[in-house]
């Protein structure tokens, strides 16, 4: 499994003719029992692949919305440790979605890389994303990761060029994450041309599929990124949706937000191409 | 050499402690470029470019000329002789760098990265500040050179630090005051790496320590390096000897890295940075990061932080809000570990005591930060005794602290 769950989840969707949706939440956001909630209606609401944000004090690569998300969730008593048991949670109850966990480099660097390795692998996680280990500094955490067979899954971004998207490439596994622009999650995206640009060269020299996130809010963004790219990632959107309930003084409520956000993102990714195709 | 790495050392050693950093940016097991691929590609650029410019002499002749005419340097080598005889012990020497073009060392680097960032194309600088020293050195020059600057602090520091924000303001600087978390130098960090990676094409970051990401604390470390290298001769000059102690206060550490570093093949010459104890290292209020830290990843480097069993990063507490940091530079981490220099601290009590016996005594009006070091300069006279010798760095001046200093003295003014 692990890395596989997420080449066959890829597979799948190119075979289904579509990208694959993405979205991220972050763990223990608003409170443990109602992330959990959360992440299993995102999967009946059509996510094909889940990342798991877990929560740093330092978010110094997001933006406003996902920042405040990892206040919450550390004020909830969310740690890495959580993360992870919420990944084992869902895991036993879905088998088929990959699970992601997406952060920062000190929790993971504090449990130790071999210990995190071991946990992730035992939790059913398939995947890590670091935001903060570039390939010239992960080599002693993919290493770790590799020996459970979890993929590492890289950033690309549009300052990644040429002759660097071969480093970025080699050692990378699982999908490539394009980065749609110079900036912090939730800022706004960038040029449509540059994007497909930049997909094609991950594309083309990584030989993997390629999912593009930063900035994709609404199901007309999504859509097209859907048509361009293997997979589209929404997380501030999600994120939004869970500060919002938080805000009217009912949290549980976020269960029935996302689902409703997520369906309707989850359709606009699926129907894309075949939009596309009738232009 | 007998400065060898202790057995179990991770990297192989290069003969000299100069040699480092290595070419993957690390101090040992410190340091590094830990940082998101968008920023990835400029780092390196930065390192290049560095490199060109090092072996410039045209770059070294502005710097140098600019040091000398504008900051006012070589700064002076002043014999404290009335706390000299307070102390009872070593004699007293002062590396007067208070008396640098606004008041701190700050500037020397600030010069250093802006002339890099005109090499680079840069239009745009950003600058972090937690006492405001290096926002206000960072907005002179960009004043001097005609150049935008945008300085981010905490949303607590702008409070406690208004003179500074104001002479910020004067020199046409924009300050974004952050409020994420508490408000703090980690916090303006935090943005200014956030509007970095936003603004990558046109826009150079002018780290205030020796920290962050390779090339960042190498190359804040040569520019800082002017006040060991002055300071080496002068006390020659003086003493016909090397002294016996180096002392300067930790927050990032660039002014201790920058005298202890000229100094460090001198196997004679002990080093003793001074940590901010807050209210005590055995208290949660401190921002003792070596004493009282674990190796981790913050803000571009592995390094000593401060931080809880779950990885997060501690909030640090100290009087002086430029030493307020839960991190320390990566070469430190390394010359701790290695023992080549050693580590005290010194709580916000003892600080607010040395600031007023040197006032008194010198009549210089330290900093808040350089007072840390003072605290324990006093110790380490007696330690030595009559014979021996102590350098410390008056890393900047406190004229921009007396408001705070009133506060604590219980004093309206």
């Amino acid at each position: 499994m692990t890395a596989d769950r997420i080449s066959a989840t890829f597979a799948a969707c190119a075979q289904n003719g579509r990208a694959a949706f993405v979205a991220y939440l972050m763990a223990a956001d608003p409170d443990i029992e109602t992330s959990y909630l959360n992440l299993v209606a995102l999967s009946e609401a059509g996510a094909d692949i889940i990342e798991l944000g877990a929560p740093f004090t330092d978010p110094m690569a997001d933006g406003v919305a996902i920042q405040k998300a990892a206040l919450r969730a550390l004020a909830a008593g969310g740690s890495l440790t959580v993360t992870l048991e919420l990944a084992r949670r869902f895991r036993s109850v879905n088998s088929k979605t990959p699970l992601i966990v997406m952060g920062y480099a000190n929790p993971i660097h504090r449990m130790g890389f071999a210990a995190f390795a071991r946990a992730a692998a035992e939790a059913g996680v398939d995947g890590v994303i670091t935001v903060d280990l570039p390939p010239e500094e992960d080599a002693p955490l993919r290493t770790e990761l590799a020996a459970h067979g979890l993929a590492v899954i890289r950033l690309a971004t549009p300052t990644t060029t040429e002759k660097r998207m071969e480093t970025v490439a080699n050692g990378s596994s699982g999908f490539v994450y394009y980065v749609s622009v110079a900036g912090v999650t939730g800022a706004g995206v960038g040029a449509e041309s540059d994007i497909s640009a930049g997909v094609e060269r991950a594309r083309r020299i990584s030989k993997l599929p390629v999912a593009v996130g930063f900035g994709v809010r609404t199901p007309e963004q999504a859509a097209v990124f859907a048509r361009i790219s293997d997979g589209v990632v929404v997380g501030s959107a999600l994120v939004e949706e869970v500060r919002a309930a938080v805000e009217q003084g009912d949290p549980g409520s976020s269960v029935k937000r996302i689902s409703v956000v997520a369906q309707s993102l989850s359709n606009a990714i699926a129907s894309a191409r075949a939009v596309r195709s009738v232009h | 050499m007998t400065n060898a790495a202790p057995s179990g050392s991770s990297t192989t050693r290069p003969n000299t402690w100069a040699q480092w950093p290595d070419a993957n940016g690390r101090f040992g097991a410190f340091g590094g470029r830990y940082v998101a691929e968008t920023l990835m590609p400029l780092v390196l650029d930065l390192e290049q470019e560095y490199i060109r410019a090092k072996a410039d002499p045209k770059f070294q002749e502005e710097f140098d000329w600019l040091l000398e005419h504008y900051v006012g340097r070589p700064s002076p080598m002043y014999y404290a002789e009335r706390l000299t005889k307070h102390f009872g012990g070593a004699k007293i020497y002062l590396k007067r760098d208070e008396l640098n073009h606004t008041g701190a060392h700050k500037i020397n680097n600030c010069i250093g990265q802006v002339l890099l960032a005109r090499r680079m194309g840069k239009t745009r600088i950003i600058a972090e500040t937690g006492a405001g020293q290096h926002g206000v050195a960072t907005a002179t020059i960009c004043a001097r050179f005609g150049l935008p600057c945008v300085v981010f602090m905490g949303e607590t520091d702008v409070e406690r630090q208004k003179p500074n924000v104001f002479r910020m303001k004067l020199l046409g600087a924009e300050i974004v005051p952050v409020s994420s978390d508490t408000g703090t130098l980690k916090d303006a960090m935090n943005e200014a790496l956030r509007d970095w990676v936003t603004n990558v094409a046109t826009t150079f970051y002018v780290i205030g320590t020796a920290a962050g990401p390779h090339p960042y604390p190498m190359l804040v470390r040569d520019f800082q390096s002017v006040i060991g290298r002055e300071a080496r001769e002068q006390i020659l000059k003086a003493e016909g000897r090397l002294p016996d102690v180096l002392v300067a206060a930790i927050g990032g550490g660039s002014n201790a890295i920058g005298l202890f570093h000229p100094f460090l093949e001198d196997e004679s010459v002990k080093m003793i940075g001074v940590e901010a104890g807050g209210h005590g290292v055995d208290t949660p209020m401190h921002a003792a990061s070596l004493t009282g830290g674990l190796p981790g990843i913050l803000h571009g480097n592995r390094t000593y932080l401060l931080q809880d069993e779950d990885g997060q990063i501690i909030d640090a507490h100290s009087i002086s809000a430029g030493l307020d940091y839960p991190g320390i530079g990566p070469e430190h981490a390394f010359l701790h570990e290695t023992g080549r220099a050693t580590y005290r601290t010194c709580t916000d009590k003892e600080a607010l005591e040395a600031f007023q016996l040197c006032t008194r005594l010198e009549g210089i009006i330290p900093a808040l930060e350089p007072a840390h070091a003072l605290a324990r300069v006093g110790d380490i006279a007696k330690e030595l005794g009559k014979d021996g010798l102590i350098v410390m760095n008056m890393c900047g001046r406190g004229d921009k602290d007396i408001f705070a200093v009133a506060g604590h003295l219980g004093m309206k003014i």
